[in-house]
């Protein structure tokens, strides 16, 4: 039992990690990552919601009706989601006005209503949880790698310190301002899944159209 | 008219909601892959944002809004809070409505998109559309000229996706690029050509 709790925990993180691998949750994972501090507080808030609609989804899963479930699912998970809106206006406004209208796009994220429907719906509630718990972590990874590289090097400072001193203060380093502009969180992305399925090589895609026979063989 | 139309222009190019705020990346990533069902989405998403921005606007405006209950004798009374689950209330609903009217008249229309109509509920995008509108105080008018404008800036960025990926399978990727990696890097490259239109002041 302790070998699945831990399993589950555990597989979203690089395994099965739900933005590189199952291709859910991209939206906000781009959008607020030109700070550190954004990536953060959009993980604790994802990870919480995640977490709490597996649990909730797993607590009902003998009652609801097939054919509702779906609503069932989203108005959880929007009843969730403006709760957390509400704590975050209340105790981080000036994040939530940066975070604009991302936190209520949790409730579309597809990870929220994908773990919901393809684990919460037919697994016990412990398990569920950490399910939650999991996918939920391995996003704020992905985020936070993002988050700390474009602002590390879009404007030399990590959650609001300066590391690398600007040549506009006097420092040597000259910033790069394409990373806080949207296109650069795509590249990050792109080479993070270059990099993660360098070293796992079952998470290579087949090539749809085979170009050079010969080269391929001696690669696979 | 000319604001409306500065204001179009702004949501397909240059405010584009898939490329600029990356709105209803999930399935921008995963139903690109032919230019057939690239469109068929496409136009389900402006049919679904043409209707659902203006609603939503209607819904904020007379029910939500503080100050909007003053009818019903307490004008201090601020809704606002249940702004979310009515909007993805209103966006179930209205996708459900939807298939049911195209399945009756437009048959043909209908199998045409298929899986893709209930897939727009949760496509981000759609919610994306309607949280804008409340977050820029868009009035009727505006809100109906941003829901067509944000409908096809997303489908013109998903059908051009969908062409760049066809011909992209005859080069060749590196292992480990291949699929979603090089998705990825060629979106962002679009995202950049897009941001060409940044510097334009309408």
């Amino acid at each position: 039992m302790a070998s699945t709790s831990s399993k589950v925990v555990l597989d979203p993180l690089v395994d099965n990690n739900p933005i590189t691998l199952q291709v859910l949750g991209i939206c906000s994972a781009l959008a607020v990552t030109t700070t550190l501090l954004n990536a953060i507080i959009m993980s604790l808030a994802l990870t919480a919601v995640t977490a709490c609609s597996n649990g909730a989804v797993s607590l009902i899963r003998h009652h609801t009706p097939s054919a509702i479930r779906i609503i069932v699912q989203m108005t959880i998970i929007a009843s969730l989601v403006i709760v957390v809106d509400q704590i975050l206006q209340a105790y981080a406004y000036e994040t939530s006005k940066k975070l604009s209208v991302f936190v209520g796009l949790i409730i579309t994220n597809c990870i929220v209503l994908g773990r919901a429907e393809a684990f919460a719906s037919k697994n016990p509630v412990g398990l569920s949880v950490l399910d939650g718990l999991g996918n939920g972590l391995g996003y704020s990874v992905i985020l936070l790698i993002v988050g700390a590289v474009r602002e590390l090097f879009g404007s030399g400072s990590l959650l609001g310190m300066p590391v690398l001193p600007l040549t506009t203060d006097g420092g040597w380093y000259q910033s790069n301002g394409l990373l806080l502009l949207p296109p650069s969180a795509f590249f990050i992305i792109g080479f993070i899944i270059w990099g993660v399925r360098t070293w796992k090589r079952d998470q290579v895609e087949p090539a749809e159209h085979q170009i050079h026979a010969v080269h391929r063989q001696e690669v696979v | 008219m000319e604001a409306a139309l500065s204001l179009f222009v702004r949501a397909v190019f240059i405010e584009n909601l898939a490329l600029a705020f990356f709105l209803g990346m999930c399935t921008f990533l995963a139903v690109s892959k032919r230019i057939e069902t690239a469109i068929g989405l496409g136009a389900a998403v402006i049919v679904v944002m043409v209707i659902t921005v203006p609603v939503n606007n209607l819904l904020y405006q007379y029910l939500l809004q503080p100050g909007a209950l003053a009818w019903l004798g307490s004008p201090d009374a601020d809704m606002s809070f249940l702004g979310l689950i009515s909007y993805i209330g209103v966006i179930a609903a209205m996708v459900q409505v939807l298939e049911m009217v195209l399945d009756r008249y437009f048959p043909a229309l209908y199998h045409a998109l298929g899986i893709f109509l209930p897939l727009i509920t949760v496509n981000c995008a759609i919610l994306g559309a309607s949280l804008f509108m409340v977050e820029r105080d868009y009035g009727f008018t505006e809100s109906v000229v941003f829901g067509v404008g944000g409908g096809v800036g997303w489908a013109l960025a998903i059908v051009a996706l969908a062409g760049i990926r066809e011909k992209l399978k005859y080069s060749d990727v590196p292992d480990g690029l291949q699929g979603l990696g090089i998705t990825f890097i060629t979106v962002g490259l679009m995202s950049l050509g897009f941001m060409a239109f940044s510097g334009i002041q309408l």
